[in-house]
């Protein structure tokens, strides 16, 4: 597809053609100083923004990606037939509104799609990092973004929003920096990785790691470890959904509607989920996999602490949401949240979405997540000029 | 809203001091809540099973949990608020006596308003014509009734008595004012404030 093309089918309340921006410091001798104690420069993030920073700087909002996102969250890339990942959440008239706010994605360190990774080339050796890349964290993640904000000149933001591993890193913000954040709205998360979500990522990296093009990372310039890769996406995209959201999308159907005795994949679902692996191995870093799914499972933001403790500092208004279908995510995760937010006397509101489509569901309950994030920004807003 | 609700959202209002801490238990769409906010300055909070209520609660401006209040009351430190608000959602509850118990440990006061079903129309109704009562306060039919517990005015305050709750104001209110004389006959609500 041509510009022209592309251009003539970007629908009106779309933020349009938007280009991801970079953003490069901690340069040595100024390194970041790791979770882990190791040190990190220099740094690029990837981000990209839509609508307009006000004068006071008082209309900003982060938007956190989940696992395999990227920082074009919303609008076109020139030629690009699919909009940004949450294209559906972001423009005119929209959930995050840009006629009314600044909205800021930034891929995060660890990552592959032009923030620094391990697929990124190290500055002493002058090739890419591979498995020399440190172990980075969801506060890492957000270390780092808080000098893309700075950079950005912006003091507090209006809120930090994101699902998934974005409700980790939006956990994080009005942790770490409760000054920094007006409100934040974690979705479908949870404040520390459950055994059984360490457990997927396990199955998942092993898959990447025992393919053999994996060579302990070292196969950059090589053939990639595509198949294993994919297996892992495979797999993550079964906890995505739920039973009845498969069972709705593919039920039992067959692409030749007849049982053909062999291992094809002749059922809906097997069709997808190679498709669904194929592709992402197109766009995705096998390595980032290990490294962002390590980061989600090291996540748990009170530690030896009681969750209600580290949330003693939160200044910001909390809006979570949950989806009763998610079962990689389940909703009780949610609800500790909620709990530690009623013995610290945090102000919060929480939803319970009545969905189907299992984890998925954040990127679908479009309609509900709207009407809900909507209220609560206009809410947060007015407070905020009071 | 009817004047019967007006006259009740008054008489809370007026029991609720300014920039206090209030938590509605099944606050519904958020208006009882909303209006103390812009009224009363008040720090609000609601918890609602109604996922469409949260939805209205949020247009307002109301903080809100989804939560069953069935699974209990959890959370909360002893005194986290000035005011529990149980407005004509004690008798909805499975087990209301568990709720009562932590929405006194949880507020400083607590305010209950419950339907009389003791109410004279509700007695006629079941000695002449034998039926289960439908009034003003028990508007639903018994095959679509939300309320699992029916309870006088009299039940309530003898309730009280058992427990060692001190109601310390209580107002009964008829179909347009309100009731001085005979409330479990003549009153179709009882909105009660009780302390420990």
């Amino acid at each position: 597809m041509d510009k022209k093309q592309s251009d003539n089918l970007i629908p009106k309340n779309n933020v349009g053609i938007t280009e991801t921006k970079y953003f490069t410091f901690a340069e040595p001798p100024n390194e970041l100083v790791l979770d882990s104690g190791e040190k990190l420069g220099p740094i690029t993030l990837a981000y990209e923004t839509y609508g307009k920073l006000n004068e006071d700087k008082s209309n900003a909002i982060l938007c956190e990606h989940a696992l395999s996102g990227d920082a074009h969250a919303a609008g076109y890339h020139k030629g690009d037939k699919n909009p940004g990942w949450w294209d559906t959440m972001i423009g005119p008239g929209k959930a995050f509104d840009t006629d009314k706010n600044y909205i800021i994605c930034s891929n995060v360190i660890g990552g592959c799609r032009g923030s620094t990774g391990p697929s990124s080339i190290n500055p002493k050796t002058n090739k890419p990092y591979g498995m020399e890349f440190p172990i980075i964290t969801i506060k890492d993640m957000v270390n780092a973004q808080r000098y893309l904000i700075d950079h950005l000149g912006i003091k507090k933001l209006l809120t930090v929003v994101g699902g998934s591993m974005g409700g980790m890193q939006t956990l994080q913000w009005i942790v770490s920096y409760p000054d920094r954040v007006c409100s934040g709205i974690p979705i479908a998360t949870t404040a520390k990785h459950s055994s059984q979500q360490i457990a997927f990522n396990e199955v998942e990296r092993q898959a990447v790691m025992s393919d053999p093009n994996w060579q302990d990372g070292n196969y950059y310039g090589e053939s990639a470890p595509i198949r294993g890769l994919a297996v892992a996406r495979m797999i993550g995209h079964i906890t995505y959904m739920s039973d009845k959201s498969m069972a709705e999308k593919f039920g039992r159907r067959s692409k030749e509607n007849k049982t053909i005795f062999k291992f094809d994949p002749d059922f809906e679902v097997e069709g997808y989920l190679h498709y669904r692996g194929d592709s992402f191995v197109k766009r995705f870093d096998a390595n980032t996999y290990l490294y962002i799914t390590k980061a989600l499972d090291y996540f748990d933001i009170a530690g030896d602490k009681q969750l209600y403790e580290v949330f003693k500092n939160v200044k910001a208004e909390l809006l979570i949401i949950a989806f009763k279908s998610d079962w990689l995510y389940p909703a009780y995760q949610s609800r500790e949240i909620v709990k530690a937010c009623k013995l610290a006397g945090v102000d919060a509101t929480y939803c319970e979405i009545d969905s189907t489509y299992g984890h998925d569901a954040f990127l679908l309950e479009i309609e509900q997540e709207t009407n809900l994030i909507k209220h609560f920004l206009e809410h947060v807003y007015s407070g905020r000029k009071k | 809203m009817s004047d019967k609700i007006k006259i009740e959202y008054s008489i809370v209002m007026n029991w609720i001091k300014d920039e206090s801490s209030i938590l509605d238990l099944g606050c519904g769409d958020g208006e009882l809540l909303s209006l103390l906010v812009q009224q009363k300055k008040v720090r609000a909070q609601g918890i609602e099973l109604d996922e469409q209520a949260i939805y209205k609660c949020v247009e307002r401006g109301i903080s809100v949990f989804h939560e069953d209040l069935d699974n209990g009351l959890k959370g909360y430190a002893d005194k986290s608020f000035d005011y529990v608000v149980l407005y004509q959602s004690l008798q909805q509850i499975k087990k209301p006596d568990i709720i009562l118990r932590d929405a006194i440990n949880v507020g400083r006061k607590v305010i209950v308003g419950i339907p009389n079903f003791a109410y004279y129309k509700a007695r006629a109704q079941i000695f002449f014509k034998g039926i289960v009562p439908v009034t003003t306060s028990l508007p639903y039919e018994w095959y679509n009734t939300p309320n699992l517990h029916f309870l006088s005015i009299s039940d309530f305050i003898n309730y009280c008595k058992n427990k060692g709750f001190k109601i310390e104001k209580s107002i009964f209110i008829g179909e347009k004012s309100i009731i001085k004389i005979f409330p479990n006959l003549f009153a179709l609500t009882g909105i009660f404030l009780i302390s420990k």
